[in-house]
This record gives structure tokens, C-alpha cells and sequence, in this order.
């Protein structure tokens, strides 16, 4: 639609309005500007071992100190942003749409299509993400695509369940029934008028979603499960520094902090979207 | 009889629930002609709305057709594929719908709509903007242009109503369906409404059929009436002489019961005793016998057809029979 340009600058200005909103625009900025420009920003290469400066505190030339190896931790806390949002991003945005295309269908479509993916949707969720993340990881080996395809198939449900309820309470609704009676198709209903009024949920679903991925995979990597070392992962990093955190607590506190720092801005980012996506909501636009 | 333009011919409608069949419409029979404005009156219940999603074909899923055709502009509706009668809906026949606070997609702008309403129409976007501008315009909506970007939580109540119109009449339909278009505005607006609606329909030359059940808004605008009782049709005609020789025991009820029509000063206002019958399990005889102080022992016992009782006008009473019986 030709609304775009316009309704994400109002989108965007409405949350910088908001004190939390503008936290959180500020915090997921610097994020995604360090994990495109990190190899601009990184003093050191991340995976490059050093042993003679193995373990160090922080110094003008490391930042965050050095782990076992040797490694500049500064840069691999940066490396490993963006590791956190190359799994985020498709596994967050792909659930999304495939749960919205699915959630809409089984709110929209028969009755036995609607029990079908349900039975489905509730089958996934009925797993553990992390027993489903290992049994996946026993079958085909650990790797980042595969943190991606674990946490894309177990988010998928949530994304389905809230665009079919959605769907369902529109569906019934005497503007969709007033569509209806001026002829207009299921296609142009679903696309045109429900897709609309869906789409503000669930990118708030997902803006929140993003910290709870972003720790799944730190989590994962903690395990040994997520990325293969020697790819810096904060996970990664959180799991050799609780190693060694009688000797350097610096490796705890950089993989620690980016998560925590990283879950607040897109949560504060989330909820401020929230407010903003509701045109009742919006003053004076 | 020309011009007809929707014949309803001894239509019946049921419901299939728990209880059995409910009875909504029985033997409906009236027609629309082109360019005229027919009333339908009837007290909540009577199945005027099942009667709209009848001719729309927009039904609940335990609807159930037993007899009768719809016929618009000659051919039955009954028997329509779903394409053909989308391609009827918001083209030929077109609706505005009792509650202007709902009939708005929330998010979308009055103007996305209203072009987005124009789908079948090659035009560029440009001219279906102008042409969404100018039917705003036509309904009474000032500076139309810039009005087109707001959503509609910033419109009220009578300017929303007014747009349902507009975008109802935006494809220039032959038969206009108003359900209630008044009933959830106050009564300076409705007078407002009407005389937009009385004028557009002049202009556009479209047959409108009107529910309502403010009887002095139907006396206002209709040239013909239908008056329902529990699905069915007790009495139809001239508007004129609905209201002035009222052939049937209900209408009388219901006109003596118009605030607009009582003179005096009264504490209680009046009202026609009793309820409805269960329309899940009809009695025998007369459907208004119960709440009927005139009823007799044959209105128990058999149903009174729908009969001319004088020209341009019908009744299903067995009193307009007294002189043939006595």
C-alpha cells in the first residue's frame, strides 16, 4: 500500500515522543548500527587467539579484557550482536508471517482447516523448546541455521493463535459484513481490510519477542547447542567467562550485559509500538 | 404491475436450531419498483433482518430456504451462484447498515476505503479519489478532500452515517437497502439523514427499501408500505392508506401506539399487550389472535390469507371478511 512511507514516520516519531519508547529506539538503534558496521568497529579480530595476553582485565587496548585464549572480549561482544540478531530477525519475522498466513486461514477458513492447524499449533507448543532444540541439534548438528529453524517452528504458534483470534472476533464484525455486502472477495477482505487491523498485534508480539529469541539462542550457545565456536556468540561468551569467573569476571559481564541491555530496548521499543499503532490512540495526526 | 425491480414471492425462511425449526419468514410476498421507496415496518423480531440477509444471501450458516423466490430484475436470487451474486452486492443492490460506529474498518482511512470500495473499476486512482471526494460532497460532508485522510474515530456519529451512504450509493445501485439507517442518531440528524437520502434517491433515480420502526419517518419518505408481524407480512400498500384506513387489527395497534400520533398528555405511553408467539412452535390460526381484541373463533382455527382490500392495498385480517361471512 501507498501509505507506507508516511505511517512509519508517524510510527517512529510517536514512539520517540514516549521517554521509554525513545530508550528503546536508542538502544536497538545502536545494536543494529554496531552489528552492521562491526567490522569497521572491532579493534581486534574476534576470533583471532592471543595467547601471550590471555585473560587480561580491561586496558586501553582491551576494552573488556581478553579470554582464555586471548581473544579481545570488546570485540567479540560486538561480533556477537550480530550473531544475536541474524538469528532474531528471520527467525522473529519469519514465525510472523507464516503465522499470520496460517492464523488467518484457520480464523477465516472452514471449520475442519481451523481444527486441523490447531491440533497442529498445539502439537508444537506442547514440546519443550529446548528438548525440541535438542533433539533437532542431535539430528543435524549445531548451527546458527539451525537456532534459526528451532525458534522460527516454536514461535510459530503464538503468531498463529493471536491472528486467528483475531481474525475471528474481525470476521464477525459489521464492518467486515458490511464489506462483504458490497461484494468484495475473501481476498480483498482478508487482504485489505483484516490484514490491517492484525498486523499492529503482532508486530508488537514480535518487537517483544525479539529479547526472548535473542536469550533462547543465547541460551542454546551457552549449552553448546546454539553457534559453533569459534563464531562469538553472547551466549558463547557467557559460557567460557562462568568457566573462568574466579579468574576474569569480564567475559560474564560482556556476554552478560548485551542481553540484558538488549531485551530492555526491545521490550521498551515493543511497548511503545503498542501505543503508537492504534490510530485511536494517536493525537493530532 | 411495471418496473418491477424485487419481487419477494411467497418466500419462507427457517432456522435450524436446537429446538426445531424456527419459523422466521412464512409466506413473504411484496415487491419493489424502480425508483420507488418502500417502508418496512415491524416490531423487533418480525424478521426484517433475516429478510435483508434473505436478499443479499448473506446468511447464517442454519439458514434455511423452504419456498418462494427473490427475483431482482427477473432473475431468483435463491438461485444465484456466490459469484454472481458478489458481483450483485455493492454494484446493483447496496446497503447502509443501523449502526454508523461499526460499519468503518477502524484503520483504515474514509478515503482507503471509499477507493478501495471502487474494485471493480478500471479507473486510476486519482479519479477514484475525485470520485470518492464528490460523493462526500453529495452527501453533505464539507471540505471532502482533506476529510478523505482522516480515519473514522474522528468523524461522528451523523458524518459516519452519511459516509456509509455515500459509499453505499458510490456504485449507483438500482435498489438501496436501509436497515434502521436512523435509529442510532438522535432526532435533528435523522431528519437530516432523511431529506440527504430523500434527495439523492430523486437524483440518482434508485429504488430504496427502507426499514425502519419510527412510523413518522416511514409516513415522511415511503410511497409504499409492508408491515410485519413474526415473519410475516400482515398488511401492504399506498403509504396513504396504511395510515389512514389501516385494514388490519396490528397496523391500527401500531399507529395508536406512535408517540408522534397521541395528542394528550399520558404518564404511561401505550403499548399492545402480550409478546410475540415462539416462532420455533406457530400456534394454529391467526399469528396476532393472541394480542387481537377483536378475535374470533375463526381466527383460531385458520390463518388468514394476504388479500386485496382495495386497490393498491392488502391485508391478511378474516374481520375485512365480516360482510362476506355475515
Amino acid at each position: 500500500m501507498e501509505k507506507s512511507q508516511s505511517e512509519i514516520r508517524i510510527i517512529i516519531v510517536g514512539i520517540a515522543k514516549n521517554p521509554l519508547g525513545f530508550m528503546g529506539l536508542v538502544i536497538v538503534g545502536a545494536i543494529v548500527f554496531s552489528a552492521i558496521f562491526a567490522a569497521w568497529i572491532v579493534p581486534y579480530d574476534p576470533i583471532e587467539m592471543n595467547i601471550r595476553d590471555r585473560m587480561q582485565g580491561p586496558s586501553w587496548s582491551h576494552l573488556l579484557g581478553t579470554d582464555q585464549l586471548g581473544r579481545d572480549t570488546f570485540s567479540r561482544v560486538i561480533t556477537g550482536g550480530q550473531v544475536a540478531l541474524k538469528v532474531a530477525l528471520p527467525a522473529v519475522f519469519g514465525a510472523m508471517a507464516i503465522g499470520l498466513t496460517l492464523g488467518m486461514v484457520a480464523g477465516y477458513g472452514p471449520k475442519w482447516l481451523d481444527n486441523f492447524l490447531m491440533l497442529l499449533f498445539d502439537t508444537i507448543r506442547s514440546f519443550p523448546t529446548v528438548m525440541f532444540a535438542l533433539a533437532v541439534v542431535a539430528l543435524v548438528g549445531p548451527s546458527l541455521q539451525t537456532v534459526v529453524l528451532v525458534v522460527m517452528a516454536t514461535s510459530i504458534p503464538t503468531y498463529g493463535r493471536v491472528a486467528r483470534t483475531q481474525t475471528l472476533t474481525l470476521r464477525n464484525s459489521e464492518f467486515i459484513l458490511a464489506e462483504r455486502s458490497m461484494g468484495a472477495s475473501m481476498a480483498r477482505i482478508l487482504g485489505v481490510h483484516m490484514l490491517p487491523n492484525i498486523i499492529g498485534v503482532l508486530a508488537v508480539l514480535a518487537a517483544m519477542d525479539i529479547p526472548t529469541v535473542i536469550a533462547l539462542e543465547a541460551g542454546l550457545s551457552f549449552l553448546g547447542l546454539g553457534v559453533k565456536p569459534p563464531t562469538p556468540s553472547w551466549g558463547a561468551l557467557l559460557k567460557d567467562g562462568y568457566a573462568l569467573v574466579r579468574q576474569t569476571p569480564w567475559l560474564v559481564i560482556g556476554g552478560g550485559l548485551p542481553i540484558i541491555v538488549a531485551t530492555l530496548g526491545f521490550t521498551f521499543l515493543g511497548e511503545s509500538l503498542r501505543d503508537v499503532v492504534d490510530p485511536k490512540l494517536r493525537k493530532n495526526q | 404491475m411495471t418496473d418491477v425491480l424485487l419481487e419477494i414471492d411467497n418466500l419462507s425462511v427457517d432456522y435450524e436450531t436446537a429446538r426445531g425449526d424456527l419459523k422466521a419468514l412464512r409466506n413473504i410476498s411484496f415487491d419493489v419498483r424502480k425508483a420507488e421507496i418502500v417502508g418496512i415496518v415491524g416490531e423487533s423480531g418480525c424478521g426484517k433482518s433475516t429478510l435483508i440477509s434473505s436478499i443479499l444471501r448473506l446468511i447464517a450458516p442454519n439458514t434455511r430456504f423452504r419456498s418462494g423466490e427473490i427475483r431482482f430484475d427477473g432473475s431468483d436470487l435463491l438461485k444465484a451462484t456466490e459469484r454472481e451474486m458478489r458481483a450483485l452486492r455493492g454494484d446493483e443492490i447496496s446497503i447502509v447498515f443501523q449502526d454508523p460506529m461499526q460499519t468503518h474498518n477502524p484503520v483504515l482511512s474514509v478515503g482507503q476505503q471509499m477507493i478501495d470500495i471502487q474494485h471493480r473499476s478500471k479507473a486510476p486512482k486519482g479519479e477514484k479519489r475525485e470520485k470518492a471526494a464528490q460523493m462526500l460532497a453529495a452527501v453533505g460532508i464539507p471540505d471532502p478532500e482533506a476529510r478523505l485522510d482522516q480515519f473514522p474515530h474522528e468523524f461522528s456519529g451523523g458524518m459516519r452515517q452519511r459516509i456509509a451512504i455515500a459509499m453505499a450509493l458510490m456504485s449507483e445501485p438500482n435498489l438501496l437497502i436501509a436497515d434502521e439507517p436512523t435509529t442510532a442518531l438522535d432526532a435533528t440528524l435523522e431528519v437530516q439523514i432523511i431529506e440527504r437520502l430523500q434527495e439523492l434517491q430523486r437524483e440518482m433515480d434508485c429504488a430504496i427499501l427502507f426499514i425502519s420502526h419510527h412510523l413518522g419517518v416511514i409516513a415522511e419518505l415511503c410511497d409504499r408500505v409492508v408491515v410485519m408481524y413474526a415473519g410475516a407480512v400482515v398488511e401492504s400498500g399506498d403509504v396513504r392508506k396504511i395510515f389512514h384506513e389501516p385494514k388490519h387489527p396490528y397496523t391500527r395497534r401500531l399507529i395508536e401506539c406512535d408517540p408522534g400520533h397521541i395528542k394528550t398528555r399520558a404518564r404511561i405511553l401505550p403499548t399492545i399487550p402480550g409478546e410475540v408467539p415462539d416462532l420455533a412452535n406457530i400456534p394454529d390460526g391467526c399469528i396476532f389472535r393472541d394480542r387481537c381484541n377483536q378475535a374470533t373463533e375463526r381466527c383460531m382455527a385458520h390463518v388468514p390469507p394476504l388479500e386485496s382490500v382495495g386497490e393498491e392495498h392488502m391485508a391478511a385480517c378474516w374481520l375485512n371478511h365480516e360482510e362476506v361471512t355475515a
